[in-house]
């Protein structure tokens, strides 16, 4: 064997061994929560509200309030976050304007959570007067969604070849036509990946849900989108550090019980997109 | 013979920001001819044939003075959506929509709501045969285009503009990725379809143009340096370019 080929082998090896540290974590992680909530996952515990100063019984309206959030959050983020994206790619002209906004989404993306959370307390909460509320928490974490729907959306625009316009233009199709039938259906898995992402971590963030929708406990399920909810991460953060001799077990489940439901939706995005893929030919 | 002039350019002048790409354009068209158009590269040649349909305006930095004439009406009173059903183009490289060859064909028709009064199956068929691909691919029109040979994927894409019912056809060098044997059976098509239309072949290969076309341009650097029966054109040029094109010594 040459000094080349050994070289290229042991680069290869350290390659390998660092992408390796950054899985490892992750399984750890995954394996330490497993560890230790999978012994307090009953059915009781997922479908029962909780009890005895939290100690006992379930999460159950957390776990719907979640879910509700995760639908209010996609019922505003989805339709704004694409119908943008597809304007800025397929209708915008190239211009300052455009630029500007452009950058902005970037940016927006890179500001803190809490932050959103603040300016939906202000703009939802008190000036809207929804009150703290599924809407307004819905509204606050669509809004953080925003820009990483975005930006996917654009990205999988932007990846369909041109020439795909091309045709379809030369066809005489109008624009919007192009883009329903020669550009969308090829768009969707990248559109999906992005969506999905973002709606995991709007499930598991605490701090925009904070001042707009969460409740310290609520063991009732809500009646109207003016009602507020209990949240999974906010009760994980709730029973962690807010209650007295909290079993540690009772938490670690909380945490299970969320990445089991990011996980869930992962998979129907998993699922959606190996179906359109098949529709990939090129 | 008067022919009947279907395309007429007039003072036709094109830009890509600030460089001009054809200029002071002015030609007729003639209808059922096949116009070819050679020159080197850069000479103006698809832009040309972009500027007829306005699919040049797809760049944002395109911008045209002059007009362009089509059946008696400035293109400019006509919509994209109309120009470009009467005008169809076919690129220099096979483009295939990733769909099935059925759907490739039925696409334009749909965009255009014709398949509600007529059969879309029936529309297909029809395509097909006119651009002699049919019996090739009769028993197999819901196999994925681009799994067709490139030959066979330039037929389609002449079969895909035939179904939307143009009046003419452009064609940017369509035969530059093909084999000998596929461009054969694409001239062979173009022969056929002189009866029912309008075409102008842009192509790279003088040899296509003198056996093809029946009038021919020749263009340099942006313009039409002459334009002649072809066979005038390649045994006796006028112009000292067009003949040092012609027989190789530049381009």
């Amino acid at each position: 064997m040459n000094v080349a080929k050994i070289r290229e082998k042991v680069a290869f090896t350290i390659l390998g061994l660092i992408t390796l540290l950054v899985v490892i974590p992750i399984l750890l992680t995954i394996f330490y929560v497993v560890k230790n909530g999978a012994g307090a996952v009953s059915w009781e515990f997922l479908t029962q509200p909780p009890r005895a100063g939290m100690k006992q019984g379930g999460i159950f309206p957390a776990i719907v309030g979640t879910i509700l959030l995760i639908i209010g959050t996609m019922l505003f983020s989805l339709p704004l976050g694409i119908l943008s994206a597809i304007y800025l790619v397929e209708y915008a002209k190239d211009n300052l304007f455009t630029r500007l906004i452009k950058l902005s989404v970037v940016n927006l993306s890179g500001i803190p959570s809490i932050v959103y959370g603040l300016f939906g307390f202000t703009l939802f909460v008190v000036i809207l007067r929804f009150g703290t509320s599924i809407l307004a928490g819905s509204l606050t974490l669509a809004i953080m969604s925003l820009p990483v729907i975005i930006t996917a959306t654009k990205e999988a625009l932007e990846s369909v070849p041109f020439s795909f316009r091309e045709i379809s233009l030369s066809l005489g199709a109008s624009r919007w036509q192009t883009i329903r039938y020669c550009v969308l259906p090829y768009a969707i898995p990248g559109i999906l990946t992005g969506t999905v992402l973002s709606l995991s971590r709007a499930a598991g963030e605490t701090a925009p849900i904070l001042f707009t929708v969460a409740a310290f406990y609520l063991p009732r399920l809500p009646h109207s989108i003016f009602d507020q909810v209990m949240a999974l991460p906010y009760h994980l953060y709730v029973i962690s550090t807010q209650v007295p001799n909290m079993p540690m077990k009772l938490s670690f489940a909380t945490g299970l019980v969320l990445i089991g439901l990011v996980f869930l939706m992962n998979l129907v995005s998993i699922i959606l997109r190996a179906h359109y893929r098949k529709k990939k030919l090129w | 013979m008067v022919a009947e002039v279907v395309i007429k350019t007039v003072d036709l002048h094109c830009s890509f920001g600030s460089t001009a790409a054809m200029r002071d354009l002015n030609l007729d068209i003639y209808k059922n001819e096949i116009l070819g158009i050679i020159g080197p590269a850069n000479s103006g040649k698809t832009t040309f044939l972009r500027a007829l349909n306005r699919l040049n305006y797809l760049s944002a930095s395109y911008s045209q003075t002059g007009d362009i004439i089509f059946e008696g009406k400035n293109i400019k009173q006509i919509t994209d959506r109309l120009l470009r059903k009467k005008i169809g183009i076919i690129f220099a490289l096979p483009q295939v929509l990733p769909v099935s060859i059925f759907h490739n064909i039925a696409y334009g028709p749909k965009v255009h709501g014709l398949t509600k009064k007529n059969n879309a199956a029936a529309i297909v068929e029809k395509s097909l045969k006119k651009a002699y691909l049919w019996d090739e691919v009769k028993d197999r029109l819901d196999l994925p285009a681009n799994r067709l040979s490139g030959g066979q994927q330039q037929r389609l894409c002449i079969a895909r503009t035939l179904a939307v019912e143009p009046d003419v056809i452009l064609y940017d060098e369509p035969c530059s990725g093909l084999d000998p044997i596929s461009t054969a059976k694409v001239e062979d098509t173009m022969q056929e379809l002189k009866k029912d239309y309008t075409q102008i072949l842009v192509t790279n290969n003088t040899k296509q143009a003198a056996r093809v076309t029946q009038r021919c341009g020749f263009f340099l650097m942006g313009e039409l340096v002459e334009i002649e029966e072809t066979e005038t054109l390649f045994t006796k040029p006028k112009d000292k370019r067009t003949d040092d094109y012609i027989t190789g010594r530049f381009g």
